[in-house]
Parts: C-alpha cells; structure tokens; sequence
C-alpha cells in the first residue's frame, strides 16, 4: 500500500470540501505524485482552458514513499496548466510540507474553481477548512507564514504559500514551503494565487503506515541508504558543496552559460562556486556558508543554509535580511550569476532570499533579466524602462533591483515577470529569448552537452534540466560515461533518463538520489512499500507511460513537433571557447531517432500503437 | 556496562530520520508527531538541535510521579513510563526540567525516550551520526578530544 488513499476535493468557487476514495487502478499505472496527478488533471481539465482561469486545476500531490523512513521522501509536487508554457506544469519540492500532507492522512488535493475572495486552506489530520486570507493577501510568503504560525500557536504547522510576485501576476511565480523550498518551475505559484488561494497549512499527526511489507522495506531503505552514503557525490560532493559542486565543473567543460547564452565560460565563475561559498569573507570572517541542512528523511542533505554580507549594500540597512535562510543552489547561481555576468555572491544570495520571501523561480527570473541585459545593451530596452538604472551585464545594483521589483511587481518587475519570451516579443527581439516553449533554461549550455539540447527540445514543461538529466552521464559518467559532444546514442540516453525520472518524480523521492541509485535500488524500495508488483520493468513502464500521457497532453493543449527546437543561438552560433570551441547543437541530428524510439510520429504525436501499448 | 545517548548538534542536518525511527519503533507508524526525540530549527542562526531524555540518575520525573508510574530499567538505566500504572495527571511533565517528557492525547498517558529496551533506534537511523550511542562513561569524550586537538 503506502499510499493513504484519500484524495481531498476543494471546491474554490463553492466552498465546498469532499473526501473521496484514491482511484487505485491509476496509482498501479501511474504510481503516485507527478504520475497519478497528471493522470488526475489529464482526465479533469479541457487542454486548451485558460491557466489562470478557473477552468484549470491546481493538484498537490505526495508519492507513495513520501513520509516514510527511505531517503529523501519529504518529496511532493503540484500538477497544473502552466501560464508560462501553455503545457503541463509539474514542480516537485522538498522541505517538510510533503510528509505533513501525507501525516494528516491525504495522497493529494485536488483545487478546482475559483475563490470569490482570497482564502487559505488550514488542514488538521481529518479536519480541513477554507479561511478567509485578508490577513495575508499582499504580503510576502515569509510574513504569511510568520503570521499563521503565530495564529494557531503551532511551530511545527507546516506551510505553503504564493508571494507578491505571484498576486502581481509574474507568470514564473512558484510555491515556496518551509520558508525556502520551492515548487519552483513554469508558474505554478502563479495559477495558486489566480485562485485567490494564498496558502496550505498542514499540521499531520496521524502517522504513515501502509506499509506493504514492512521488514521488506525497512531492509530495501537501509540498503538504499548506504549506497547514498558510500557514493561520491551523494555521500561527499552534494552535503560538502551542495549541487554549487557543478559550478566550476560545468564551467571548465565549457558548458556554463553565460551572458543570455552568448558564451559558454564564464570568466567570475570561481567567484560563485561552491568553494567560494566556503571561503570566509573580509567584513566579519564568516562563509556566506552556514551549514547544509536536509529536506523531511534526506540522507543526503544537499541544502544552502547561508547568509549575506551584512555590510554589502543590498542589505545594509535592512538588518530583516541579516539572518540565516536558503542559500544559492547550482541552477540558481547560474541565472543569477553567470547568465547575468554577474560575479558577486552576496548580490546573488540577496536576488534568491528574494525569490524565497516573494515566491519566484530564480532560473526563470534570472535567465529573464539576463534577456533585459542584453537588449538594453542593444538599445532595445533603455533607463526609462529600467527606472534610470544601467541594466548592463556584470550590474549588480541592476540584478538587486530586478528582484526587489518582480518581487511586489512593481514599475519594470511588470515586464520582468513576464519571462523571457514575452519580454523579448515585447522589445522586438524574439530570437533573443533563450527559452524552449517559453521556458528558461538551466544551467548547462547544449553545445557542450549536446544530449542536453535533445532534454531541453523534448521536455513536457519547456527547457528544463530535471526531465532528463544526461549531464549524469555526458559529464559525470553516470551510470556510464558518454561523450558529452557526440550525438550518436543521445536519442537512446535522454528516453531513458526521462523515464526513470518520471518514475523518481512519482515516487515521493529527490531526483538527486539518481546520483547514486539505479533503477535497481529504487524499484525494491517501492516494491517493497506498495501493492502490485513495481519491479524494474514495471517501473520504467510506468515512467515511459507517463512520460507519453504528458506528451498527449501537450499535443491536445497546441504544442506540435515545431515546439521540439532550441533558440536560433544554440543551433546556429557555434560556442566561442572552451572544449566544445566550433560546436552548435545538433539536435536535428537526435531528433528524429528519439521520436521513432519513442514510437511518435514523424510530427511528435503517438502512433496508434504506443497508445495501445500504454492504454492511452 | 551503561550506554547513553550521545547529541552533537553541530553534525545535525535536521533530516529527522531520527524521528521517524523513533515513532516507527514506538508506534509502528512513521509519525514525527510521536516521536520521543525532537530535532528543533533555528532558522535564523542555520542550526538544528535533537533532543531528547537524558535519563537523569536522580530522575526528577520518576520522583514525582504519585503513583511510581516510571521505574528504572537496571540492564539500560533508562526511566520507562508504565503505561497500565499512568493516570495522565502530567505531574511528570511539570518536574522535568527539560520538558523531555510529555502528555500524549491519543494514549492518555505520557510518554518518553525509554532506549528502546538498549538497542536504540535513533542512532542507528541518523546519517551524521549526530547522534551516538556511547559508553555512558565517554559521553563528551569526542568533544573533549576535538578541543584537545586545537589547544
Ligand atoms: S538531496 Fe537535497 S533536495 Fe534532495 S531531498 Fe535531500 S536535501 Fe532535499
Ligand atoms: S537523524 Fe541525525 S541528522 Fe537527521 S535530524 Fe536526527 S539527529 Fe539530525
């Protein structure tokens, strides 16, 4: 078993909350969590509905292993239409939120509607109730909190909530739990609050259980546990340096992007790397490093727990910002940073405690601002926009107030918050948005890892590095080393990568235990937890299965196979430096092999037959 | 020979593995609600602190209790709450100085860290070994020897 069962129904626009049974013929084809949520919305929304209307829903979900004793399984997601990409959206977050929601007796919940007013959803085991927001409608994710945690006089009340960003309307506006995790990508925060849903409080006390084979289990997890510990990077590199461990890799691979993609080194990396992170500064001899911190069961414990410089002049007189929070991750630091041509970490850190107290995704932020530094340096954009300031590449005062203004959306955070594309549409320079169906990308140029260009063009949410992660192979040689500049055998290696995190995504465990498991530890560990059979081949089935349900979907809500590409810049202007110095993308050389892998059609549909196949 | 628990904060990362080992082991659910040791965030300063009983020689909560509802387990030296003896009066939670043990709704009766009958499931479940069990002789002994090394 393993999962609860329960499935809980908000009704936003009536007001009305029901109970209802876990369609359990759909948690055996489609596991839990990204799965079974998409199979949920799938068969509940109309494709091609309005994101932020009240048409579509909003699901947050726990996977099967969520609140259990294996590593990593504080995991959940949310499921939804995304304004920023007109596809699915499927976030996927850590911190403490998932386990509570699973503790307080529910698989998901299910938000449909509108809510006439703003409200929040307080949730006690059994017990759950919409109250009325006003208290907290217009503040920022940390004072919601602050304020909710106060009014039920419970520390351990867990919380999920949108900031401004998201009440302004910025379309890459996510979800942020526990203060600083977030359900990060393509606007999921950004259809919460266009349901004037402001936040979720959990408090769980029921217990996880349903434990198919308990002594099974308890032996597969303590197992599992060990392989993490005993691996390089789960077990040193990611508690050490966090996933800021790539930073100075990817660089030297030349593969960092940098400056809106124009390059692919980035002269200040060594600046923000994790090992600077490490160094003690000069104004009071302290790390921008605290200490690293773990999600809910995370034996791995990969999390930033930093400060800024008190003396830096983001926060000098702002001593609200003087304490400990959310530090820079890797896909963080590039947007930020190397994207931006920006080299100083406390601006950066200042950029992302703001990401987490107003609730936007640093990636699609950065990446966004980084497109606003180019076309101001082109003309296209000029002070008047930018309030006076000189939005160059390398500002740091220019990055400091983006973020203070897509925080509460104010004067040019408008434009900002429309993301890349818009943005770029807006100024009239499209083929300057470095964006794949109208999401940003993270942190690792495709003309050095070319399998990558093939992940980003095909992934069911836009540009994204989570929906198949070859660089574990092209850089890390994971679970087998390839060459990151040969395409030959990349169709092959982003189909499986894609499916085995679809299985990962849906299990209620972090994509970053992939470091270290295969499929062949993953699979006992859910086997062992739920009803059925989940051996290999049933896993990577489901994963496969799950990866095509998304796919109809995008092909239902518009997407075709013309949406399959990268920016002109990565297909056409070949890196300038670095290993990967004369290369472009060659996606067209991948594409067509991974479509007939996929059993697609020449224009990325299903055939007949992979639908039979999956009974789709 | 008498083993304790061994808390070193400064390794915690605040996974609560811990936690649910405990509730595992005293419920048969993974329930961090119910679990008889805490880990606290400071957020602010970027700390995490399990903690738990200590198992006081002189336990102030088993001298209290009116009707000798804790006793001392001689093979562990743990203080265990006997759940059939408990009246729920809470007099044990008042005296605890550090607020180790507490009233439980569910069960009526209080509840605390009891070593799991000597073979504690916390360490074994914490990946940082913030959390040791440890020859209650040599409790500090590694802090003692890592300010040794820096004098
Ligand atoms: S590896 Fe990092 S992100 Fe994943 S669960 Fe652990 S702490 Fe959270
Ligand atoms: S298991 Fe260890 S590291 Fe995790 S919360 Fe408990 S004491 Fe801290």
């Amino acid at each position: 078993m393993a999962w609860t069962k329960n499935v809980l129904r908000i009704n936003l626009t009536d007001g009305s909350i029901s109970k209802e049974p876990l369609n359990m013929e759909w948690a055996n084809d489609y596991l839990g969590q990204r799965g079974l949520a998409t199979k949920y919305l799938v068969e509940e929304i109309d494709p091609n509905c309005d994101a932020l209307g009240p048409d579509n829903k909003l699901i947050m979900t726990t996977g099967p292993l969520t609140g259990t004793m294996v590593s990593t399984g504080g995991r959940y997601s949310v499921v939804t239409k995304s304004p920023l990409t007109g596809v699915l959206a499927c976030s996927n977050s850590g911190g403490f939120i998932g386990n509570e929601l699973k503790n307080a007796g529910w698989d998901m919940i299910i938000f449909e509607g509108k809510s006439p007013k703003p409200v929040y959803l307080y949730i006690e085991n059994e017990k759950a109730e919409l109250v009325p927001a006003d208290e907290i409608w217009g503040k920022s994710v940390w004072e919601a909190d602050e304020y909710l945690h106060k009014k039920y006089q419970d520390p351990l009340l867990r919380i999920a909530a949108v900031g401004r960003s998201a009440e302004a309307g910025c379309l890459y506006s996510g979800i942020i739990n526990d203060l600083h995790r977030a359900a990060g990508r393509s606007g999921v925060g950004t259809v919460m609050a266009s349901k004037n849903l402001k936040a979720v409080a959990i408090r769980g006390t029921r217990g996880v259980g349903n434990i198919q084979d308990s002594a099974a289990f308890m032996k597969a997890t303590t197992e599992a546990k060990k392989v993490l510990a005993e691996n390089a990077v789960t077990g040193e590199g990611l508690p050490a340096l966090g996933t800021q461990v790539l930073m100075n890799v990817i660089n030297e691979m030349g593969a960092l992007p940098t400056r809106n993609m124009k390059e692919v080194q980035f002269e200040g990396a060594g600046d923000i790397s994790g090992e600077a992170m490490l160094e003690p500064r000069e104004s009071d001899g302290k790390p921008n490093l605290t200490t690293n911190a773990a999600c809910f069961g995370c034996t791995i414990a990969c999390g930033r727990i930093s400060t800024i410089d008190r003396t830096h002049f983001t926060i000098e007189n702002k001593p609200e910002y003087w304490g400990n929070s959310g530090g820079l991750e890797f896909e963080a630091a590039f947007a930020l940073g190397s994207d931006c041509g920006v080299n100083d970490m406390d601006v950066m850190t200042y950029a992302q405690f703001l990401c987490n107290e107003d609730g936007y995704d640093p990636i699609s932020f950065g990446c966004t601002v980084a497109a606003a530094m180019e076309l101001f340096e082109l003309g296209a954009i000029t002070t008047k926009e930018t309030d006076g300031i000189e939005f160059k590449f390398g500002s740091a005062e220019a990055l400091a107030k983006a973020a203070e203004w897509v925080a509460t959306g104010e004067g040019f955070g408008k434009d900002l918050g429309l993301g890349s594309k818009r943005l770029c549409e807006k100024y009239g320079h499209p083929d300057l948005s470095m964006t794949v169906k109208g999401q940003e990308f993270p942190a690792y140029d495709p003309r050095g890892i070319q399998g990558m260009g093939l992940a980003y063009a095909t992934s069911n949410r836009g540009a994204c590095h989570l929906r198949g992660y070859t660089v574990a192979s092209e850089v890390l040689g994971i679970p087998v080393k390839t060459d990151p500049l040969e395409t030959d055998g990349k169709a092959e290696l982003v189909k499986a990568f894609q499916d085995g995190s679809a299985v990962v995504d849906s299990a209620g465990i972090c994509a970053f235990t992939t470091f270290a498991w295969s499929m062949e530890d993953i699979a006992p560990q859910i086997d062992a937890a739920c009803e059925g059979d989940w051996s290999v081949d049933k896993c990577m089935e489901v994963g496969e299965r799950i990866w095509n349900l998304e796919r109809d979907f995008n092909n239902a809500a518009g997407m075709t196979a013309a949406d399959d590409t990268l920016p002109k810049r990565l297909l056409k202007d070949a890196a300038n430096v670095g290993p990967a110095k004369g290369r472009v993308n060659d996606l067209g050389k991948m594409l067509p092999e991974y479509y007939e892998l996929r059993g697609w059609t020449a224009d990325g549909k299903l055939t007949d037959e992979t639908r039979a196949r999956f009974g789709l | 020979m008498l083993k304790s628990l061994q808390i070193e904060p400064e390794k915690c990362t605040g996974c609560l593995q811990c936690e649910m080992a405990c509730s595992y082991e005293a419920t048969g659910l993974f329930n961090p609600a119910k679990s008889r040791i805490k880990v606290f965030t400071f957020h602010e300063e970027g700390r995490f602190v399990p903690y738990t009983c200590t198992q006081c020689e002189e336990a102030w909560c088993m001298h209290a209790c009116p009707v000798e509802a804790i006793v001392v387990n001689q093979a562990t030296g743990a203080k265990e709450v006997l759940e059939d003896i408990c009246v729920g009066c809470k007099v044990c939670t008042v005296a605890c100085p550090f607020g180790t043990i507490n009233y439980v709704q569910d069960t009526k009766v209080v509840a605390k860290c009891d070593l799991c009958g000597g073979d504690p499931e916390c360490p074994k479940a914490c990946p940082t070994d913030a959390i040791t069990y440890v020859d209650a002789d040599h409790t500090g002994l590694e802090r003692m020897r890592a300010h040794a090394a820096q004098s």
